[in-house]
């Protein structure tokens, strides 16, 4: 049944050999799941090296959702959940799609119908003009 | 009136035997002041809000008495200096909202009567639920510590725009502007914390047989705030420790120089702030709901149209939140936007006012003491949401942005909310809290005494507003189109109204006390009601029931035709 | 002495798991609120992509945390594949692996900051900096909470009590992990 499996202690790895065959026929291994999301982050970690800033986007924020649904579903057991909770779930994420909706013209953009964010305008240029004439010095 | 005989079979769970008296006798200590049971926590809510509320009251005495006689000696103040109106102002509406309007509303009322109204014996979390009311009494101690403190409290308006509440400089008060914000971000895990409580216990907790139509509106009502709370006040709450890193630390997050943006501060408080009005003013709403429908003895006139046109109301408060920043400098496209949907959300508050006159309309009126503030709100409260519409329109709002009319269209609808609804709450359930009557002479002078002076406040408060008063200004001295006598005299009127009001209340706290011991027995139900708290005892014991209650029908069947009584208790199986 | 309420279940989810699930709703409009705030500032000032700013954080550092929380997100599930098993004894070593994994990550993220606040990128330096430590010093405090349950956890579940709990705080943990998903590309990868 549950494997008392011999857990060495390795940075926070939890006692792994071959999760969830027992009792969950029906329903993804945990080990398998923990295995593609070191898959997934490994891809997104290699994305912006390829230099390609569509690439990088994709891999970094797409399997950033990949990932969080893998999450959810799997590991949280929202697939077996009531729906509620779901919906309730889903329904705090639409309120920030709102919230976002509502602000970022304000926030976000830097002009609009007659009016115009001269300070933040005056910032990006001032930085970008900083950034043009520094010597580029990577920290990574 | 004959009163049917309760027989409780103990039907629906076994072993609805809540709490068997094997206690311990608490001390004092265990049953006031570290108590789990829901009644008490709600007793704890009540009173400090209660007690708040007189702080806040004596703040809005002290500033009317200035505005009306500026340079004035204040009796019980002294005189008012621009910074000291400026952090009585501010306080007083951040008091008023957040330690009065919701803890009375939400937390008292919501702790009292859910587990009483759907029939359980507690609230499901009752540690997390003593938890919740710690951290309100500490968000309460913090709040009034900024008065101590040097440079005194916070005065840059409850709405805390950045630069103003950002930089010390401008505000003046380096350590009361954080503990203001700190004791705002408390009081808010507060009632995360409780709306926690109130929403699982209402889902999870029925008694056998309530379905979910089966529960009284005021319930609903409290859910649907506590849900509405919680899905607006995540981004206020990120954006309130911004501030408080741009106020200690010296962080830009508001501050165009270094990359920030002032005008997110009014997005992300606003986000909530627009919410947060439905949300003290749905329990009020369910409150009165209640009342009417057990004075009137007639039915509800529409259960699901209020239910659903709660949550369209809920649901829309979402979208309405730049109509306070049209004339911010926000984009003018959005100001569209923003009044189409201001002005649509008055379509379903005025469809409640409808019903709840149509449950009115045929029914036996018993005009006491609870039903007169249940209708007192209702005549307020419309005229509170008419001159919303006003504030609504972007290009009227123009003009009356900042003016003493917004002033007193959100007093016209807080004041039902947190006064009206409240003193019909506390005069409708105090024979179930304490098991006594309430005086109804001293009642009904209290009730007088409190609406028509209200009104003498206000509407003098719209005249000024219209004629171009600003808000938050110390002094009009300066301003010669305002200062002149015929203004002086309106505000001489709103504010010697004001102290009648408050001198009212004395009536008020008198008959609360006074009838704690001699007001008459109220025996379980005195006012014939059929909603599931007033089928136990008043006041109730711990665990509320000896066996929990079962539920056979909805909360407002009033003179159903072919009943002999005119009221049909939920409990009773026929 | 657990209330009669809190067995009642009118929903078909227990109580204790409904609130977890409120609890993480409330959760998600805070960082929510906080990140999308970033995110517009992100999008507006596209030199906060530039060595002065996101370009100055550590990936690998970054990637390694991603990994950490990952892991003990895995630990966190067998626990409650432990739990749901009716073996305590297991459940609250796994719980305890999961937690190291919150200390693990709670050490690297100290060794990071120490690093990058010695080179002068401070919470004041920029607004890039400032949503940096701010976003994730409080999902750093919410690793830390969540430590702290599990400890408290660990008493009752080794002794095969309260069982129920394990899938609670897993959730929680879940959660926060989820968090960390979206914060990793965020101030890591974006640049």
């Amino acid at each position: 049944m549950s494997e008392h499996a011999h857990a060495h202690d390795h940075k926070g790895h939890g006692g792994h050999g071959d999760g969830g065959h027992g009792d969950h026929a029906d329903h993804p291994s945990y080990f398998k799941t923990y295995i593609t999301l070191l898959g997934l982050l490994a891809v997104s970690v290699a994305g912006p090296m390829f230099g390609h800033p569509w690439l990088t986007l994709i891999t970094a924020f797409g399997i950033a959702v990949v990932k969080a649904y893998l999450v959810a579903s799997r590991f949280m057991h929202l697939n077996i959940e009531k729906k509620i909770a779901s919906y309730l779930l889903l329904a705090a994420l639409a309120l920030l799609l709102l919230f976002y909706a509502g602000v970022s013209p304000d926030v976000m953009k830097h002009r609009g119908n007659n009016w115009e964010n001269m300070a933040a305008q005056d910032e990006v240029e001032r930085a970008e003009a900083a950034a043009s004439t520094a010597p580029a010095h990577h920290h990574e | 009136m004959a009163t049917p005989i309760h027989e409780h079979h103990g039907e629906g769970d076994h072993g609805a035997h809540a709490h068997d008296d094997h206690h311990h006798d608490p001390g004092f200590v265990q049953k006031y002041l570290w108590s789990t049971d829901h009644k008490m926590i709600a007793m704890q809510y009540l009173f400090t809000g209660m007690f708040m509320a007189m702080i806040g009251g004596f703040m809005a005495y002290v500033f009317r008495v200035h505005l009306a006689f500026p340079g004035v000696h204040v009796p019980g103040f002294g005189q008012v200096n621009p910074a000291e109106y400026n952090s009585l102002v501010t306080n007083h509406g951040t008091i008023m909202i957040f330690w009065v309007a919701m803890p009375v509303l939400i937390a008292a009322l919501g702790n009292f009567l859910i587990p009483l109204m759907i029939g359980c014996d507690d609230m499901v979390f009752p540690r997390l639920n003593r938890l919740s009311y710690q951290i309100f009494l500490l968000s309460a101690i913090v709040l009034i510590a900024g008065f101590f403190v040097e440079g005194g409290a916070f005065g840059g308006a409850w709405t805390s725009y950045p630069p103003l509440s950002a930089k010390a400089q401008y505000n003046m008060t380096p350590l009361g502007a954080p503990i203001w914000l700190v004791a705002v971000a408390l009081e808010f895990i507060a009632f995360l914390l409780g709306g926690i409580n109130f929403v699982t216990t209402a889902m999870n907790s029925r008694a056998p047989g309530m379905k979910m139509f089966d529960m009284p509106i005021v319930i609903w009502m409290i859910v649907i705030a506590s849900i509405l709370f919680m899905a607006s006040v995540g981004p206020l709450f990120a954006g309130a420790i911004m501030l408080f890193f741009d106020q200690t630390v010296g962080t830009g997050f508001f501050d165009p120089n270094q990359g920030g943006d002032p005008i997110l501060w009014q997005h992300l408080f606003w986000f909530f702030g627009h919410p947060e009005v439905y949300v003290v003013l749905l329990p009020a709403l369910g409150v009165v709901a209640e009342v009417i429908t057990v004075f009137s003895r007639k039915k509800l006139f529409g259960y699901r149209t209020v239910l659903f046109t709660s949550f369209a109301t809920g649901l829309l408060s979402f979208f309405v939140w730049a109509h306070h920043q049209f004339i911010a400098g926000i984009d003018p496209r959005m100001a569209n936007v923003f009044t189409v949907t201001t002005v649509l959300i008055s379509v379903p508050i005025a469809e409640m006012m409808f019903v709840y006159i149509a449950t009115l309309y045929g029914g036996s009126i018993r005009l006491t003491t609870p039903m007169l503030w249940a209708l007192s709100f209702l005549i307020a409260f419309i005229v509170g949401g008419v001159t919303g519409i006003f504030l609504g329109a972007s290009g009227a709002d123009i003009y009356f942005h900042d003016t003493y009319f917004v002033l007193a269209h959100f007093h016209y609808t807080f004041v039902p909310i947190a006064i009206l609804a409240v003193f019909c709450a506390v005069t409708y359930w105090y024979p179930k809290m304490f098991g006594r009557m309430m005086n109804e002479t001293l009642g009904k002078i209290h009730f007088w005494g409190t609406f028509v002076p209200f009104n003498g406040i206000f509407i003098p408060l719209f005249m000024l507003g219209l004629g171009g008063q600003h808000r938050r200004i110390w002094s009009y001295e300066n301003f010669p189109e305002l200062a002149r006598p015929e203004y002086y005299h309106l505000r001489q009127f709103a504010s010697i109204s004001l102290i009648i009001m408050l001198a009212c209340q004395f009536i008020f706290i008198f008959n609360f006390f006074w009838s704690l011991k001699n007001g008459k027995v109220a025996g379980k139900n005195p006012w014939n009601a059929n909603t599931l708290e007033w089928t136990t005892e008043s006041p109730p014991p711990h665990g509320n029931w000896k066996e929990l209650p079962t539920c056979y029908r909805g909360p407002y069947e009033y003179s159903v035709p072919g009943r002999e009584s005119d009221f049909w208790p939920q409990d009773q199986k026929s | 002495m657990r209330p009669i309420a809190t067995t009642r279940s009118a929903t078909g989810i227990p109580t204790g798991r409904l609130a977890v699930w409120w609890v993480i709703a409330s959760e998600i409009v805070i960082f929510g609120g906080l990140l999308a705030s970033y995110l517009m500032h992100r999008l507006g000032h596209p030199e906060f992509g530039g060595p002065e700013y996101a370009g100055a954080t550590n990936t690998w550092i970054g990637a390694f945390n991603t990994f950490v929380l990952l892991t003990s997100s895995f630990a966190a599930v067998k626990a409650h594949e432990a739990a749901q098993a009716g073996d305590g004894p297991t459940a609250a070593k796994r719980l305890l692996y999961t937690a190291f994994g919150g200390l693990t990550f709670l050490c690297v993220k100290g060794y990071e900051w120490t690093h990058e606040i010695s080179e002068g990128y401070v919470i004041t330096k920029n607004a890039f900096w400032s949503f940096y430590y701010v976003a994730a010093g409080i999902h750093a405090s919410h690793v830390v909470g969540g430590m702290i349950i599990m400890l408290i956890l660990y008493g009752d579940v080794k002794k095969n009590k309260e069982l129920q709990r394990v899938e609670l705080i897993g959730n929680y943990w879940h959660f926060v992990d989820l968090i960390w998903i979206f914060l990793f590309p965020l101030l890591y990868i974006a640049k």
